[in-house]
This record gives structure tokens, sequence and C-alpha cells, in this order.
């Protein structure tokens, strides 16, 4: 049967629709908050490693790099920009971490060890506005990005290449006869 | 040659929405020689413009203007401004649906009947049967060309199909097949066969799947009296002094306010914005509403009893490659009181692509257990379960008393809250659901909560008697004349069974009864 490749990576740039993206990310942002459409240029906050390690902790796939979860913020980041008052709830995001691993460990968020302690962090501030705002950003924000498709072996878009009746719909081989 | 009628123009039927109900009813007129306006809020696509992308295709299609909600349902708390994932274009929703074609079971037509007096719900016989609903069936098959009816053969099984008939026949569901789809297996009407694309939900690239946007409405144009006019959202409908609707009050693409007359109005803007426009519409003869009187309008919301279950599995499936809904299981569709519940479910294909996987399959959710599923992806298989659900009379579409669109117009709030029937349905269902994929190897099954509502019913329904509903056995008001209701907000009840071919076999007919009033000047 024809396996997905998981290794391809084409360019997710090349590929972004450009016309009346940023209406339609406004438009639904309120029913999907941090849903996207495509990808932005990333800004300061997607560099802070606290929102990173959190981004993946919440995500964790061992399969993805560090870019995908920073690209997945600078996206939210991006399109909370014009709205204040989340803008300066994910700024201070970083803070109000550290204070909950404090709180729980006596140090810092980056300075936990283990995935599983840090998820015990962020348990204590499920229901905060801040981790509300960056979970549901993410779980949209991340999983949309093309670049990381194939290495879930989702294939994306297949019109164009003619559908699967020719490329694999019915090839399963191992279920019992 | 493309109609264009005048705004005075009061000979002309006024037809709200494009879907399945509008779409056919204004194209089912216009070959009777009748003059229609078909009033579409949404804008008109074409296939070329459809796009094999989840989250672009929703910006594109969704109705996403402003609606709230309550309930018990874990809709409100997940997705509180997103009671339904329906479609705001030309076409309606059967840009989305998946084509299953199902008809109601005989007994379906009378659940009050068959199923007794059940608490809390208020079950009513539909005042029409399945023997008069035979041929427009038919009919309705026919038009859309459904596979496994007409000597149309059954679409060929996917991967994911195969997972679910393995496992189905396995623990010995016996009615197991590729369903009966409005997606043509061969070349039919002008349109190509299915080429196993999948994103059945975000406008079919190839049109083998029925859509009015390529079938009914230009065929409806092409006779030169139906006009559809785009980007006309509707606000309320006026009447005269003996209480008959007079006009639509619209707001055209430029924004503009327009007032079309109508001799007949034909609402089908689906279960929540058809009530909201009869509520919108209140005026001193209808203080609570046009065609309100007896104060149903909007009630007896229904959305079927949904859920879906995955199936993990240790070898690949990629159950995305091909028809989303690519094969049924009809053993549990029966009604069987000893299952702990009246009425029976459908279980149905489904897939999702990786986005709207992680956004749906448990709303919320967070961390490695979450992940671990999607991390297996292209080994999943799924099936989607519907069924009938109860109808309440404070499972209602009403206006907001504070949430006004943008054009000034109170928005819908949908109440739902789940019947204890439903509830027993849907735990039996995840049960069943979860045997077919054990049945074969599973190594981890999911169950995942109704999505955004994509079957919306019965928010003005048809009875037999006035005080009892909306609509009478036509879908026409029983108060206002010439106002009739042609989408599947007049359900009765809901039956197991995807609601289109229904609606569309209810729009022939009551196009059929429509012109026959016409002609003899009855409306």
């Amino acid at each position: 049967m024809h396996i997905a490749d998981r290794t391809s990576n084409f360019d997710r740039r090349t590929l972004i629709v450009g016309s009346g993206t940023a209406v339609l990310m406004a438009s639904a942002a309120t029913l999907f908050p941090g849903r996207v459409l495509a990808q932005s240029v990333p800004t300061g906050l997607a560099d802070s490693n606290s929102l990173i390690r959190m981004a993946r902790d919440l995500f964790p796939h061992d399969r993805l790099g560090d870019d995908q979860y920073q690209h997945a913020i600078a996206t939210i980041a991006d399109q909370l920009a014009a709205d204040a008052s989340k803008n300066q709830l994910l700024r201070a995001g970083a803070a109000l971490l550290d204070d909950a691993a404090r709180r729980k460990y006596g140090r810092p968020y980056l300075a936990i060890e283990h995935e599983q302690d840090r998820a015990l962090v962020l348990k204590t501030i499920e229901s905060s506005d801040f981790f509300k705002t960056l979970r549901s950003g993410l779980v949209t924000s991340l999983y949309n990005q093309q670049t990381l498709w194939s290495r879930f072996g989702y294939e994306g878009s297949s019109a164009e290449k003619g559908g699967y009746i020719r490329r694999g719909f019915d090839d399963i081989d191992w279920l019992p006869a | 040659m493309t109609a264009k009628f005048d705004l005075n123009d009061d000979s002309v039927v006024v037809v709200v929405g494009s879907g399945a109900g509008g779409g056919t009813l204004a194209n089912e007129l216009a070959q009777k020689g009748i003059k229609v306006v078909c009033l579409e809020a949404g804008k008109r696509y074409e296939i070329a413009d459809f796009v094999n992308d989840e989250w672009e295709s929703f910006g594109q299609l969704a109705w996403t203007d402003r609606r709230t909600t309550s309930g018990s349902w874990r809709i409100a708390t997940d997705f509180p401004e997103l009671p339904a994932w329906i479609v705001k274009a030309v076409g309606g929703t059967t840009t989305h649906w998946a084509g299953a074609s199902l008809r109601f079971q005989d007994h379906e037509w009378k659940a009050r009947t068959t199923y007794g007096d059940i608490a809390g719900a208020a079950l009513l016989d539909w005042p029409i049967d399945a023997a008069e609903m035979a041929p427009w069936y038919a009919a309705a098959e026919f038009r859309m060309g459904t596979t496994g009816t007409n000597g149309i053969p059954r679409l060929p099984g996917n991967n994911n199909f195969k997972v679910l008939h393995a496992g189905a026949t396995k623990i010995g569901y016996k009615e197991v097949h590729t369903g009966n789809m409005s997606i043509n297996s061969q070349p039919r009407d002008g349109r190509g066969a299915c080429q196993q694309i999948g994103f059945c939900f975000q406008g079919c690239k190839s049109g083998a799947k029925w859509s009015t946007l390529y079938t009914e409405i230009p065929k409806g144009e092409a006779t030169g009296k139906l006009e559809v006019r785009a980007e006309c959202h509707v606000l309320r409908i006026e009447h005269d002094a003996r209480g008959r609707a007079t006009a639509a009050i619209y707001v055209d693409a430029d924004g503009k306010i327009q007032r079309q007359r109508a001799r007949v109005v034909a609402i089908a803007g689906n279960s929540i914005e058809s009530p909201r426009l009869l509520l919108n519409s209140a005026s001193s003869l209808f203080p609570h509403g046009l065609a309100n009187g007896a104060g149903h309008v909007g009630r007896h919301y229904m959305r079927h009893t949904t859920g879906t279950v995955w199936g993990i599995f240790d070898k690949p499936v990629h159950m995305y490659r091909g028809t989303v809904m690519a094969g049924i299981v009809r053993d549990e569709a029966r009604h069987e009181p000893s299952r702990g519940y009246v009425g029976g479910f459908e279980m149905e294909t489904i897939s999702l692509g990786l986005p709207f996987l992680a956004a749906f399959m448990n709303p919320g959710a967070w961390g490695r257990d979450f992940t671990s599923a999607l991390d297996r992806y292209d080994h999943m298989a799924g099936l989607w379960i519907v069924g009938e659900d109860m109808p309440q009379a404070n499972n209602r579409v009403t206006l907001s008393s504070e949430v006004k669109d943008q054009h000034g117009m109170p928005v819908a709030n949908v109440h739902y809250d789940d019947h204890a029937n439903d509830l027993a349905m849907r735990a039996h269902a995840y049960k069943q659901g979860e045997a077919i994929y054990n049945a074969v190897g599973a190594t981890r099954t999911i169950v995942t909560p109704p999505y955004p509502s994509t079957h919306n019913l019965g928010t003005n329904r048809m009875s037999g008697r006035p005080e009892d509903g909306v609509v009478d056995r036509w879908g026409r008001s029983h108060e206002v004349s010439n106002l009739f209701i042609s989408d599947g907000s007049q359900f009765t009840t809901s039956a197991a069974e995807n609601p289109t071919l229904t609606i569309v076999a209810l729009a022939l007919r009551q196009a059929e009864h429509l012109a026959g009033l016409m002609s003899r000047n009855e409306v």
C-alpha cells in the first residue's frame, strides 16, 4: 500500500493564498480563537523560550521541532496584535507561568526538568485567560501548518493531483479476509 | 437566459435561501413556468473557487455571522458562538453536505404513535406518511443521482469503509454497504464520476456530489424564470392588513435596503435562520412573530443524536483518502425499545483532516494523552453516529435580547438540552462503534462529542392541527396562507436519517402543490 511520505516538507510560504486572508482570520477569530489561514512574520513574543516550552508541553509531539511551536505562537501573536487586552495577556504570560512554577516547585518554568511536572504546573493555571487563549490558539495555529502535515501522514489538498482514485484510496492490505 | 425581475413585480414567488430546500423549490417552480426570485445571503462561489483546505474553506463557506447558545449541550461551552456548521453561500449547505441520501423508515413518519408518550418529549406524528412520500423520494433520488437507486451503482469503498465493513460484519451486522449517496459513481447529468478526492465538506472539486449550486440553480436560471440574487440577506417579511405576506425586505450586496414584492414567500434559510426571520418579522398583527400564533416558531429544535468514534490501528488506514461518508451500517436504525431507548441510529464513516481532527476530537483537551492519538493520525478510522433525537418544546431558537448582527437585527440564540433518550442512544452507539473497531484489532478507541450541528431541524414544524405546529402537510403556514416553509425546519420529527433527501423530496412535492394553488388562483 502507498504510505504517505513523512519526510517531505514543502515550503509553506509558496502555498499561502494571499488575498482576503486577513479578513477571514478576523471574521472567525471569535469563533475559533487562534485559528489561522496562513502564517505570519514571527514577532518578539515567539522568541519567548517559556512560551515555546509551554506550547510543546500543551501539544507534545516528539517528531516536531521547536520552530513549528515558535511559528504557531507567532501566528497567535500576530492575530491578537490588534486586540490590546489579549496581546497584553500573552505578554504577561511568561511571568504568570513562572509564578505558577515557583508556587508549585520553587523555581521558574524552564528550570523544571520533566514534562509531567511542568504539566502539573499548567494544571494550576488551566482556568486562566492566558492559558485558555494560548491553548485554543495553538490547537489551530499549530496543526494548520502545512509543513508539519506530512509528519503525521496527512497529505493535504488532493484535487490538483486527481484525488486518490488512482493513488491508494482503497489500498488497505492488512484487514482480515 | 437569466431572468431579471422588478422589485415591484408582485407576481413572483420569493424563495429565501438556495440550499437543498430553496434551491430545489426555486428550480422546480421555474421549470413549471413560475417566476421566482431567490434571495441568498451568501456569495456565489463556483467549483473552481473551492479549496482542499479545512480552515480556509471554513472561512470561505461557513455561516459565521454571530449566534449565541445556551443549554446543557457541550457546544454551549466549547463553541458558544458556533451552534451549527452550515453554509452561507449560493447552494447553501448542499456545498458542504457529505451526500448521504436515505429515506425515512416507514414508522418514523409516525413517531408519536410508534414510540408512545415519552416524558419530556413533544412527539407528534407527521401529517403525511411513507406511502404518500414514496413517489417523491423516487423523484428526489432520480434528480440527485443517488447511488443504489435507479440502477446507479454504489461507490467503491475506500480504506475507511473497508475497516468499518470488516469490523461491522465481524460483530454480526448485516446491512453494511457504501450507502445511498448523491455522488456520481459514473458520469451522469452532465457531471463526472467521483475521483475520491476527499474534502467532501469543503465543496466538491469535481462536481460529482449533487449540490443545488451547479444542478438545480443553473437549470432553473436556464428557463428564464429564475433570478438568484446572491449576497441578499433578508431581514423581515412584510404583510398586508389581511395578514398575507407581501414582500421581503433585504440588504443587498451594496448594503442597500430593498423591498421585493411577492405573490408567495417560501422560506428555506435552515432551522436557525428560518425561525429567526419569522420572529424578526413580528408586527402589530403578529406580535409574537409571523406565523407564530400557536407559539411554535423556533421550538422543537433538533440536531440528531450524534457523536464520533475513532479507532486507532497498528497499521495505516489513511481515512482521509476518498469520500468522507464512504459507507454505512444500518442494523441499529430500527426501533427496538429493548435497547433502552426509542428510535434508532445509523453509523456512517467520517474522516477529518489533521487540522479539524485537532480542533474537534476533544475540544479543550491538551497534553500527551491527546497528542498521542493525533500522532497516529494516518492509522485512524472514523465513524459518525446519526440518530433520532427527541423534539422538546424548550429546545428552541429565540431572538437574543442583547446581541445584534451587522444589519442591526437580533441574532438567534440556540438552546439545547439532551433528552434522556438521546443520552441513552448515544451511549449505546458509542459502545457499538467501539466494538466494530475492536473487532478488527483497534489498539485504542476514542469517542468525540457532537460537532457544531450540521443537521438542524424542526423549528417550524409540520402538524395536522394548527395548534400543534407552524405549517400544514404542504409546508404552508397554518396562519399566513401565502407563506411556505421549504427547509428542514418543517420536520415534525428528526428520524435517524441524514435529512437532505427528505428536504428535497418535500420541496418537489411542495412545488407541485404550490403550482396548483397558483394556477387555480387559490393563493
